[in-house]
C-alpha cells in the first residue's frame, strides 16, 4: 500500500521501555522506528495512569506517568526516532539468518518496514477496545457495531447510538450528530467524565431536541444478518425500553491483548515472550523482547527493569547492525563522541 | 481476622479470612478467587475487580469515591451495590461480609 521503509531497528511499542531503548540504541548510532497502536507515546503510563505519581524511578523521588513519558521523549529526541502511531504490527517475516538477520514487518494498514533487528517492547500487549458482554454482539461487529470510528461517512443518515461517558464517547457523539439521522448517547449515570465543554455542548443539543440522552445500560440487541435494528436499554429502575438504531458505538475503555505477537513463532512462557538475560533475545536471533512483555527467571514487571533490559539488548543489536565494528564501552559523562551524538558537546 | 465470603457467578462460595489493612481485591487474588482479574494491580485504573457488595453491608462499606465511580463506567452490569474491590479496605467491621462476583470482567 504505502512505500517500503528501511531502517536499522523497529521497536514495537512506544511505552516507557521502548522509548528508553531509542536512547540506548541511539548512543550506539542505531536508528529506530517505533510503531504503536495508540495515538501517542507512553504505553500504560500515558494510557492508564497519566496523573498518578510513580515513586520508584531511580533519581525521581516522584514523577507522574505522563511526566515520565515527556522526559523520556525529550531524552530520546537527539536521535530523531520516527513514530508510527495508530498502527498495529501484524506480521514479521524473517528474511535473513542468524548471522545476518533481516526482517520485514507489516502493519494493519499495509505499511512494511525492513530492518536488521526487531525490539518487541509491547508491554501487556496492544491496547484494544473492551467489548461489552451483550449477548450476540459478535454477529453485528464490523457491520453495525463499531469500537472505533474510522470513516465518519459510514454513519451518515443512520440512527446512531454511542455508549459511554468519557471523552471518546462525547467527542464522537458531537462529531457524528450533524451527519446522523438521529443520535442517542447512552450512559449508565447522568454524570460524565468527559471535558465539561463537550458535556455542555451535548446537553445543549439534547435541550434543543437535536439528539437524545438515555441513562441506563444496554442489555440486548435486535436485528438480522448483521444489521442492527434496535437495542434494549435497562434503566436505573431496572425497567427495559427499546431504542431503534442502525449503528452502535460502545466506548468501554481499553484492555491489553497479546494480539498478533502470539503468531510470530517465538517461544512463549505463559503468554509472555521468553528471553535470555544476557541479551534479552528471543528464540529467533535478531528479535529481542524487553519490558513487561518478556519473561525470564526472576523477572519483575517494573519500568526500571525494562530500562536495564534495553541497554543490554542494544549491545547485541550493535553487532547485527555493524558486524564489522568493535564496540567500546563509554560513559555519557566523559565521552566526547557520545556527547556529540547528544548534541551537548 | 474478619471473614469474607466470595460467591462466584455460578453460585460457588469460598470463605476467606482477610487481613485487616489489605484490600478485598488483594484478599481475593491472594486466595485465587476466580472472576476477579485486577489487571492494574489495585490502582483504580482498570475496573476488572468489579464486585457486588451484600446490600446489608452497603452502609458499612460505603459508596465509591468520584474516581472509582468514573472507573465503574468501564464495568458491565453496574448495580447500586457495585464496587471496585481494590478500593475496599478490610476492617474488623467487615467480618461476615458477602461479595458476589460478576461472570465477566471484560
Ligand atoms: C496503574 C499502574 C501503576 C503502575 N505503577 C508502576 C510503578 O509505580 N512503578 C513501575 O516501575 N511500574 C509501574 N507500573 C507498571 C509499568 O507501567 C509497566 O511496567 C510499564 O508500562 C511497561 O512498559 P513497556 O514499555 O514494557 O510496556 P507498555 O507501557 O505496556 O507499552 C507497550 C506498548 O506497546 C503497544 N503494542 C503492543 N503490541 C503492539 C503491536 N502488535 N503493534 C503496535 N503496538 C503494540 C501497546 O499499545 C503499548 O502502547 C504500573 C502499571 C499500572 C497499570
Ligand atoms: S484492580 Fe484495577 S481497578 Fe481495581
Amino acid at each position: 500500500m504505502s512505500a517500503a521503509i528501511e531502517t536499522d531497528v523497529v521497536i514495537i511499542g512506544a511505552g516507557p521501555v521502548g522509548l528508553f531503548a531509542v536512547f540506548e540504541l541511539g548512543l550506539l548510532d542505531i536508528k529506530c522506528h517505533l510503531i504503536d497502536i495508540l495515538p501517542m507515546a507512553g504505553g500504560q503510563c500515558a494510557e492508564l495512569y497519566p496523573e498518578k505519581p510513580i515513586y520508584d524511578i531511580p533519581g525521581h523521588p516522584t514523577v507522574t506517568g505522563q511526566g515520565l513519558v515527556d522526559r523520556l521523549l525529550e531524552q530520546s529526541e537527539p536521535f530523531k526516532p520516527t513514530f508510527h502511531y495508530g498502527e498495529m504490527v501484524e506480521a514479521i517475516e524473517v528474511l535473513g539468518d542468524g548471522s545476518a538477520p533481516l526482517f520485514r514487518l507489516r502493519t494493519d494498514i499495509g505499511k512494511t518496514i525492513t530492518c536488521k533487528a526487531v525490539v518487541i517492547a509491547a508491554g501487556g500487549g496492544s491496547f484494544q477496545p473492551k467489548k461489552p458482554p451483550i449477548p450476540g454482539i459478535e454477529a453485528y461487529e464490523g457491520t453495525s457495531v463499531h469500537y472505533a470510528v474510522r470513516k465518519m461517512e459510514a454513519f451518515r443518515d443512520k440512527h446512531v447510538v454511542v455508549v459511554g461517558g468519557g471523552d471518546s464517547a462525547l467527542d464522537w457523539t458531537l462529531n457524528l450528530q450533524p451527519l446522523a439521522k438521529r443520535m442517542t448517547l447512552v450512559h449508565r449515570r447522568d454524570d460524565f467524565r468527559a471535558a465539561p465543554h463537550s458535556v455542555n455542548a451535548m446537553r445543549d443539543l439534547v435541550a434543543s431536541g437535536q439528539m437524545d440522552l438515555a441513562i441506563g445500560q444496554i442489555t440486548g440487541l435486535d436485528g438480522a444478518d448483521g444489521h442492527l435494528s434496535a437495542v434494549d436499554l435497562k434503566g436505573a429502575d431496572s425497567s427495559v425500553s427499546r431504542i431503534a438504531c442502525e449503528r452502535l458505538i460502545p466506548f468501554f475503555g481499553l484492555t491489553m491483548k497479546l494480539g498478533p505477537i502470539a503468531n510470530w513463532g517465538l517461544n512463549l512462557t505463559e503468554n509472555l515472550v521468553a528471553v535470555d538475560t544476557e541479551k534479552f533475545e528471543t528464540s529467533t536471533p535478531g528479535i529481542f523482547a524487553i519490558g513487561d512483555i518478556n519473561s525470564y527467571p526472576g523477572k519483575l514487571k517494573l519500568i526500571l527493569s525494562g530500562f536495564h533490559e534495553g541497554a543490554l539488548a542494544a549491545q547485541r543489536i550493535h553487532r547485527y547492525v555493524y558486524p564489522e565494528k568493535r564496540l567500546t564501552f563509554q560513559y555519557t559523562t566523559s565521552s566526547t563522541s557520545l556527547q556529540r551524538k547528544l548534541g551537548v558537546a | 481476622m474478619p471473614s469474607i465470603t466470595f460467591i462466584d457467578s455460578k453460585g460457588t462460595s469460598r470463605v476467606i479470612d482477610a487481613e485487616v489493612g489489605s484490600t478485598v481485591m488483594e484478599t481475593a487474588i491472594r486466595h485465587k478467587v476466580p472472576e476477579i482479574v485486577a489487571e492494574c494491580g489495585g490502582a483504580c485504573a482498570c475496573a476488572t475487580c468489579h464486585v457486588y457488595v451484600d446490600e446489608a453491608f452497603m452502609p458499612i462499606v460505603g459508596k465509591p469515591q468520584a474516581m472509582e465511580e468514573d472507573m465503574l463506567d468501564f464495568a458491565y452490569d453496574v448495580k447500586p451495590n457495585s464496587r471496585l474491590s481494590c478500593q475496599i479496605k478490610v476492617t474488623a467491621a467487615l467480618d461476615g461480609l458477602t461479595i458476589t462476583t460478576p461472570d465477566r470482567q471484560g
